[in-house]
């Protein structure tokens, strides 16, 4: 019976845009941030890299298996999720604990809610919370024992001894922190200590204008936050407006990662343009507040992870009133 | 007033290269003519001929069966071989006349006289639209007669002549701009006497610049006629969309145009009361586009109503390889047919053929990415109607406007994860609508 053709509901016609595809623009984006980390951390942060891959993978795989559902063709969230939780860690975690990250991520905070698109948190990021509750020392300890032979580049940007010293223990938003004054050069580059990903401004943003250009991601959260962090630094940082202190804060503490890469997540975060405004703004307070209130020094992730709670609130109060209609008024 | 554009909408692949620059084909059919009695929105037409009379060219062959209904016309000459139900483009099986064509193509007594329409009172002119068994072309197939006799005419401020054919593949409209203008300005000028305070706006989209200038020269002299070119994006045409851009005016589902001040109808409908009024000519042909990646030679057809689609394939060179899709209509809101031996009707506009099914693809999970959101022209939330729909949540999917949804199929269009949601919206909100009828 070849003489019959497919008939199906219109439209007939359908975009040539698929989650994998869209999963695999994210993975690109993040290459720059990626090869940027181990770079600066030599090439533990590429080992860290693949544990939190693989057990993410291998933990969806065993999962679909053993609850005999149907094994994800390869959309790459579970790629997503991995590597944006190793960019969120210190290159000297123990791969155990990077691994028991990724297990958690995909087992406790995706599939058991139901899997892609179910779960109310980020994975990666709810990962990296568990993972600062249960090993608070190991997830803060930012001194890298052991940094990669020079480079030629080191030689000609700051000559080698400066790599190996520029990432000390010390983070430079702790040191915005303490009111010292940072190099907000180096902190745009990347070469200081930090997340393996969250160090280098010129690489997150590289990654972020692919984003843009595809069009995975708009500007409507990301700067929002980002604003509103430098605003609420203003108003309350103390500082008033000293621009190596609001800038410390912008290019610190994993914001720009956060912002660009983790917020924009689509399942956690709200549909509407109105509701990313208000949720940029959300998330942009309370950073502030854990930052600069809080004895916190960071405070992204866990605005992050907040935020995607009053999520389905912002959901409901900022549905778009339909074409031709007002909103309808509450009935008394 | 007029807007630059609606929120929402997409930019689909055009596929209009394939047709847009070839002439339009005269074809006249070898077989059977079948003239559905069911073309259009309302009740059905009767017969009014018998199984053996014969008919000529522009006869009326079914008469109006009630105030929402429509002549049905013979496109040809020949006699009546059958009344009996026959598959349309629905699917369905409705009751028809089948004319074996004699090829002789005998016309009515005063077919084709020409009429001083100026000369003609407001009622000649709607008496003539309604003889003619006009309704919609675009698709929509509302009797046009109705159309032209609002409530109240003194309140139409704008008659929107809608050339923005916004349907991929499709260019029969274009074809007729480009062809036949002068027929189509005459109509417009025809309506405007119906309306006395209205302003006429020939609206075209900015994808077809040659007839937009054709359209400007020819009406440069006319006060009361204005071209407005459209930013090209679909669903423009979209009556909602369309009043939106020329008037500023919105329009919800329960509203008509005429409840804004505004008359709607495609540029085909406008060149058949030209036809009628002016030529005396009822509608018995239309331009149909038969393209697609499967067909041999992609071209516009001038066809008899009635006409079987098979025969027009035919005239295209048939197709080059076994097409696994035929789509009548746009791409984006025709109906897909597993044969295409139905006849052409007066809201048919095309045939397009697809080698590969774009739409038989597996959803996967939603993945909240919000883009049905962004590109629904209505600004409603695809996602959540389609949820309410699957969880047969009536009273979430009413509070939501789910009923305000026009199929556009944009949310299915860009959705990611491919999942069908102007089907699953659509169905419901068919449903609730059926239900309430019922219930009344």
């Amino acid at each position: 019976m070849n003489d019959l053709f497919h008939v199906s509901a219109a439209p007939h016609a359908r975009s040539p845009i698929t989650t994998r595809n869209i999963m695999q623009d994210v993975v690109i984006a993040l290459l720059p941030a990626s090869l940027f980390g181990i770079y600066n951390f030599g090439i533990r942060a590429l080992s860290v890299i693949l544990t939190t891959i693989l057990a993410c993978t291998v933990t969806e795989y065993v999962y679909c298996r053993l609850m005999k559902k149907q094994v994800n063709p390869a959309d790459y969230s579970d790629v997503v999720t991995g590597l944006l939780l190793a960019l969120n860690l210190p290159v000297s975690i123990p791969l155990w604990m990077a691994a028991l990250g990724g297990v958690f991520a995909i087992l406790i905070v995706k599939m058991l809610y139901g899997g892609l698109g179910q779960n109310f948190m980020n994975p990666a990021l709810a990962a990296r919370v568990f993972l600062l509750i249960s090993f608070p020392g190991q997830m803060t300890n930012f001194a890298v024992e052991k940094i990669s032979s020079p480079t030629a580049l080191d030689y000609i940007n700051n000559g080698a001894v400066a790599v190996v010293d520029s990432v000390s223990g010390v983070t430079p938003l702790a040191a915005v922190k303490a009111g010292e004054t940072v190099d907000l050069f180096r902190m745009f580059v990347g070469n200081h200590a930090g997340t393996i990903g969250e160090t280098s401004a010129l690489a997150l943003l590289l990654g972020a204008g692919y984003l843009l250009y595809r069009k995975v991601i708009s500007l409507r959260i990301p700067l929002t936050y980002i604003v509103s962090v430098v605003i609420f630094a203003l108003l309350f940082g103390g500082h008033g407006l000293d621009a190596n202190y609001l800038l410390g804060q912008v290019l610190g503490g994993g914001l720009i990662l956060g912002a660009f890469y983790m917020a924009t997540d689509y399942v956690t975060s709200p549909a509407s343009h109105k509701g990313q405004i208000i949720y940029g703004i959300f998330l942009g307070v309370l950073t502030g507040i854990f930052r600069i209130v809080g004895k916190s020094v960071e405070g992204v992730s866990y605005a992050i992870v907040i935020g995607n709670l009053v999520v389905p609130l912002i959901d409901k109060v900022t549905r778009p009133v339909s074409f031709g209609k007002e909103r309808a008024k509450v009935e008394k | 007033m007029g807007k630059s554009t609606f929120l929402g909408g997409i930019h689909p692949y055009e596929g209009k290269k394939l047709t847009m620059d070839k002439p339009t084909t005269v074809l006249l059919p070898k077989g059977d003519l079948v003239f559905p009695m069911s073309q259009h929105i309302g009740a059905p037409a009767k017969p009014i001929v018998a199984v053996g009379d014969h008919v000529l060219v522009g006869q009326k062959i079914g008469e109006a069966g009630g105030f929402i209904s429509s002549n049905i016309i013979s496109s040809v000459s020949g006699s009546v071989k059958a009344i009996e139900k026959r598959l349309v483009v629905s699917g369905k099986l409705e009751e028809s006349i089948v004319i074996e064509n004699d090829h002789e193509y005998k016309t009515v007594e005063g077919y084709g006289t020409k009429r001083d329409y100026t000369k003609m009172s407001k009622d000649e002119i709607r008496g003539a639209v309604k003889e003619a068994g006009i309704v919609g072309l675009g698709g929509a197939g509302f009797p046009t007669n109705v159309k032209l006799a609002p409530k109240d005419e003194n309140a139409i401020d704008f008659v929107v002549v809608n050339g923005a054919e916004c349907e991929p593949y499709l260019t029969s409209d274009y074809r007729m701009m480009m062809e036949e203008p002068e027929k189509i300005v005459g109509g417009l000028k025809i309506m405007l006497r119906l309306f006395d305070h209205a302003k006429g706006i020939i609206a075209i989209e900015d994808n077809k610049p040659e007839a937009i200038e054709k359209f400007k020269q020819l009406t440069s002299s006319e006060e009361r006629i204005e071209v407005q070119a459209l930013k090209t994006k679909y669903p423009q045409g979209g009556e909602r969309q369309l009043v939106y851009v020329t008037t500023g005016r919105k329009l919800n589902s329960k509203k008509l145009p005429a409840d804004v001040g505004c008359v709607v109808d495609n540029v085909a409908t406008v060149a058949a009361i030209y036809m009628a009024v002016a030529r005396s000519t009822p509608l018995t042909n239309r331009i149909v586009t038969i393209s697609g990646d499967a067909v041999t030679n992609p071209q516009n057809f001038n066809v008899p109503i009635g006409t079987d689609f098979g025969e027009i394939v035919e005239a295209a060179g048939g197709f080059k390889a076994q097409p696994e899709k035929i789509v009548f209509g746009g791409p984006m809101m025709g109906m897909a047919m597993y044969t295409y031996h139905i006849p052409v009707t007066k809201t048919t506009s095309s045939l397009v053929s697809f080698l590969q099914d774009e739409a038989a693809v597996e959803e996967s999970p939603c993945i909240r990415c919000g883009r049905c959101i962004e590109h629904c022209p209505l600004q409603l939330a695809p996602v959540q109607l389609a949820k309410a729909a699957a969880h047969n949540d009536e009273e979430g999917f009413v509070s939501m406007d789910g009923l305000e949804c026009c199929g556009c199929g944009c949310c299915s269009y860009v959705c990611p994860a491919k999942i069908g949601l102007t089907q699953k919206i659509m169905q419901t909100r068919n449903q609730i609508l059926a239900n309430r009828k019922k219930a009344k």
